[in-house]
């Protein structure tokens, strides 16, 4: 069954994730991989997912599409989109979903498509999945799409294999299927992890552009707080599964208040810093899911701790400026 | 005595102990192994020896069944003892699948090693070599190879050297499979920093193949060592069955299956039956050794 | 797969053809090179063990009768020469005459080789028809009960001997049952000169039903477990998690994205395996009379007979190198990275 394209602006908010919980069911244990994440994208609007690995970003973006495959299971939370309750569709109108409203990016391109088809495959699937329309209509569209991306002679690509391209190229090549059924929001995981420096750039530089002109939302999921200072418009920062600050990217970038944001924004390196100058390290590893410490989970390296933080979760409040900040001491 | 301490503190006892099939297995093996080498001791009577033998005794019925036969499993065509045989027959399979397995460990890792190690020319003729071989399948090799013998040097005479041929016919059928393991092993040895540094101190070639290489590339080997013993038994019984193996006064497990199947139709089904219980036992649990020490020792399994 | 097909066809440029016609080649050249080595082999074994003039006019002959024929054959040539005859011969399909037979040791392979090849053919159709089911079954639900008596009973089943299969599924089904024949053909239906068939008659398909099922029982739990590992890698990789989050069917992922990749390493080993195959026929054949070549090549063992021994060793070489090309060439045609690259 294919859905028609709904009017991504009729409903004030694109997406509302509300207390998402995500666990995983392993032998040794339950983990919480994702406890109580909250957070709304609007329409257009842009939003990065920030933190160190294993902070649960990836565990986050996989659970809006409900992807998350055992042993991990959504204990509960719920994942508003376009006005319908994601975690509580059937499979079958999840992939309706998939794919066609709301995409995915994933980190390495190389692995992601699929080695033995050819990228005209790959494409027309997508298209075929969700839109009635014949072989030729899908080819147009791909190769529309392809050029949208700047890829050279759109009309070779589609015959030719995923290995045939360099890492950029196929970066592209993934950014144009994401936008084959035109989208409303593209979760884009680690997108340019994979590739080279220079090619890092060029591909944001892409994704931004596109966002803008075909109006999708973006949650951007990545480590580097250099990436998404430039193309996101939101920051949410994750630590050891929970959401810990989360505001407008130029308050947060400029103003952090969580020591442990400040400790990130301080690791980066600066320009303006003299030579020689070492660059800043948060003491100590995120704890391993299976022992998060009581209370506050960054304590045991926070600078700021007080008696209270190795007690209690800090809840995520409002500051003033905008932010929400979970911490006691700010 | 250092090396028994560290054994038992070692996580390779450890984990053997618990598993239930291994250690099984492992019991299992010993005994049939045991059992056929003690069969001179354990054997009511020598089937080998024709004066031993009384035709009259033949085909007679299991103890248990036939109350007159005083024979525990019955007797074979030619009066021969099913019990006694299958011990002797035991010992005669293990004996030729840990010959056959140390020729082509021998031969294999030898040519693995150098086509490994030396590369080039050397590498590509040799591994082409393997590669038809292997395609040819080793069973088909050694029934060419036992029938090429058979048919150049006649039956009589083969019986004299049958257990060093069927050793030699199974041993050059299977060399590939170690030589290619050994190969892939030294190549990825080969790049190791210990080798360049081996070379740079100016040790011959083969030297640094022996005492450095080597003992890195034991581990591939000795997971396939089990497995290629079963093979090989498994090797000896098919060629016997066919008549290519053990000829039919020295049976083996193979053999006296061979003749046992002739008197299937005439209800004579011991002749067949524990012989082959007797076979795919040792095969089962040899196989199910190799899998577990292919599970140990295979790095991959740490994934899931 | 429809736009896949269509785009292949149109888009590729005239320069990548090339390197897959030079794989091609190659494999040829290979093969060819093998077959020189084989009738060296054969060649050999010939003039070493056998004995042409027997062949030709038996025992009872004088010895100036036997210095006559020798060089009327030519038997006292340089051995390359012989060789290069031999060669030629060979190419003709003349490979000597069965001793036994009294006729050309090719023709007698010849009408005995439907036999063999009708066995491997049944053999294999179920082989594909059990092991990809059970394959990926036990691969996309590994702890279900079915699946871990699958694999527990494919441990065993490489460890019975494929004549111990045989004997007991005649005993049980022949035998004791009588639902089956035990042993032989059946009736066959001769469709041409040489080759008897015994495909279209009941009871000729009736006869072939036990040595089917026991020569498959060799290489089932080999399939099996290849295409499960195959599949579970194959099932973990970032393209079937991708390919989920485009949203398109389970089916479509597991057959279109999942199985063709695992398809390409079980055809690198199934055309291996069918080697090993055929060197089974000859212990099937034997338990259930089966008149084939395995079951003619072990009487002219037991009769000395060279010629047909050279025969069959050459037409089951030539077989071997046909059927092991065939499979390179696909693997290369199917596998995109071989198709463009021309390398493995």
């Amino acid at each position: 069954m294919k859905i028609q394209p709904q009017d991504a602006t009729a409903t004030p908010r694109l997406l509302e994730v509300a207390d998402l919980t995500v666990k995983f069911a392993l032998r040794k244990g339950t983990l919480p991989a994702v406890s109580g994440v909250s957070f709304n994208l609007g329409p257009g609007e842009r939003l990065g997912l920030v933190g160190e690995s294993g902070a649960g970003k990836s565990v986050t973006g996989f659970a809006i599409l409900n992807l998350i495959a055992k042993p991990g299971f959504i204990e509960s939370g719920q994942v508003l989109f376009e006005g319908r309750n994601l975690t509580a569709l059937p499979e079958d109108k999840l992939r309706e979903v998939r794919g066609d409203r709301i995409s995915m990016i994933f980190q390495d391109p190389m692995m992601t498509l699929n080695p033995v088809l050819t990228v005209g495959t790959q494409m027309i699937e997508t298209l075929k999945a969700h839109r009635d329309i014949s072989d030729k209509q899908a080819e147009a569209i791909a190769l529309e799409k392809l050029r949208k991306v700047y890829i050279p002679s759109p009309e070779k690509r589609l015959a030719q294999y995923p290995h045939e391209f360099s890492g950029g190229m196929r970066q592209r090549i993934v950014i144009a299927i994401a936008l084959l059924t035109n989208p409303a929001l593209i979760i884009a995981d680690e997108p340019t992890t994979a590739l080279d420096v220079t090619i890092q750039a060029e591909i944001m530089d892409l994704l931004l552009e596109l966002c803008r002109t075909e109006n999708m939302g973006l949650i951007l999921i990545t480590h580097d707080l250099a990436v998404v200072s430039q193309v996101t418009q939101k920051i949410a920062v994750m630590y050891a599964g929970r959401i810990i600050e989360m505001g407008l990217t130029q308050e947060i970038i400029s103003n952090p208040l969580h020591p442990y944001t400040q400790g990130l924004i301080r690791a980066l390196p600066q320009s303006g810093s003299g030579r020689g100058a070492r660059l800043e390290q948060i003491p100590g590893i995120m704890p391993s899911l299976y022992n998060i410490p009581k209370g506050c989970a960054f304590n045991p390296r926070c600078p700021k701790k007080c008696a209270i933080c190795s007690d209690e979760t800090p809840a995520l409040l409002s500051r003033g400026s905008g932010s929400l900040v979970a911490c006691h001491c700010v | 005595m250092a090396l028994l301490a560290r054994l038992r503190e070692s996580y390779l006892l450890h984990s053997f102990l618990r598993d239930p099939v291994a250690v099984g297995s492992f019991i299992v093996v010993v005994l049939l192994v045991t059992a056929g080498f003690l069969a001179p001791v354990l054997a009511p009577m020598n089937p080998y020896d024709p004066a031993q033998i009384d035709v009259m005794d033949s085909e007679l019925a299991p103890a248990w069944i036939d109350q007159d036969s005083s024979f525990l499993l019955g007797t074979d065509s030619q009066g021969r003892d099913i019990l006694s045989t299958i011990l002797y027959g035991t010992r005669v399979s293990v004996l030729i699948g840990l010959g056959a397995v140390a020729l082509q460990a021998a031969l294999g890792i030898g040519i693995g090693l150098i086509s490994g190690y030396a590369g080039g020319r050397v590498d590509a003729v040799l591994m082409r070599v393997a590669d038809v071989q292997l395609s040819f399948s080793t069973y088909m090799v050694a029934i060419f190879l036992g029938a090429i013998f058979q048919a150049t040097f006649g039956v009589g005479r083969y019986e004299q050297i049958a257990v060093p041929f069927l050793i030699a016919v199974i041993g050059l059928a299977e060399w590939p499979q170690y030589a290619r393991t050994v190969r892939a092993s030294v190549l990825a040895e080969k790049k190791k920093e210990y080798v360049e540094a081996a070379r740079v101190i100016g040790l011959p070639s083969g030297r640094i193949m022996w005492r450095h290489i080597l003992p890195n590339t034991m581990t591939p080997v000795m997971v396939i060592s089990t497995v290629q013993v079963a093979n090989a038994i498994m090797s000896e019984a098919a060629l016997s069955f066919i008549g290519l193996g053990m000829p039919v006064t020295k049976p083996s497990l193979g053999s006296l299956i061979k003749s046992g199947f002739e008197y299937i139709f005439s209800g004579a089904w011991w002749i067949t039956l524990f012989p082959g219980v007797v076979l795919v036992l040792l095969i089962l649990t040899i196989n199910l050794l190799g899998d577990w020490m292919r599970d140990f020792l295979n790095p991959k399994l740490y994934k899931s | 797969m429809q736009p896949a097909a269509r785009f292949r066809s149109t888009h590729t440029s005239s320069n990548k053809k090339n390197p897959m016609f030079a794989f091609i080649v190659r494999r040829i050249a290979q093969a060819v090179m093998v077959m020189l080595v084989i009738s060296v082999i054969g060649f050999a074994i010939k003039t070493a063990v056998g004995d042409p003039v027997r062949d030709l006019v038996g025992v009872a002959v004088s010895a100036e009768e036997r210095a006559r024929l020798s060089e009327e054959l030519g038997l006292n040539d340089p051995l390359p020469v012989q060789w290069v005859r031999f060669l030629g011969g060979a190419l003709q399909g003349d490979l000597g005459q069965s001793f036994f037979f009294k006729r050309p040791a090719m023709e007698v392979i010849l009408r005995k080789a439907p036999a063999t090849l009708e066995l491997v053919l049944a053999a294999s159709v179920i082989i594909v028809l059990v092991s990809i089911p059970v394959g990926i079954y036990a691969a996309v639900r590994p702890r279900a009960a079915l699946s871990r008596l699958l694999m527990g009973g494919s441990v065993v089943g490489v460890s019975i001997p494929v004549f111990l299969t045989a004997i007991m599924l005649i005993y049980v089904f022949a035998i004791h049952l009588g639902w089956l024949p035990s042993y032989g053909r059946g009736e066959t239906v001769r469709l041409t000169s040489w080759w008897e068939t015994g495909l279209l008659t009941k009871d000729g398909l009736l006869h072939l039903v036990l040595p089917a099922i026991s020569l498959s029982s060799v290489m089932l739990p080999l399939f099996i477990r290849l295409i499960r590992a195959e599949m579970k890698e194959v099932l973990e990789a970032e393209y079937m998690k991708y390919a989920r989050a485009k949203g398109l069917r389970p089916w479509r992922i597991l057959l279109v994205h999942g199985f063709k990749n695992t398809l390409l390493p079980v055809i690198t080993v199934g055309g291996v395996q069918l080697g090993t195959m055929i060197a089974f026929t000859v212990l099937t054949e034997t338990v259930f009379q089966w008149q084939g070549m395995g079951f003619i090549f072990l009487e002219a063992v037991e009769r000395a007979d060279t010629s047909l021994l050279v025969a069959y060793l050459v037409f089951v070489g030539f077989m071997f190198v046909v059927v092991n090309t065939a499979v390179d060439i696909i693997y290369g045609l199917v596998n995109p990275m071989v198709r463009i690259t021309g390398r493995k």
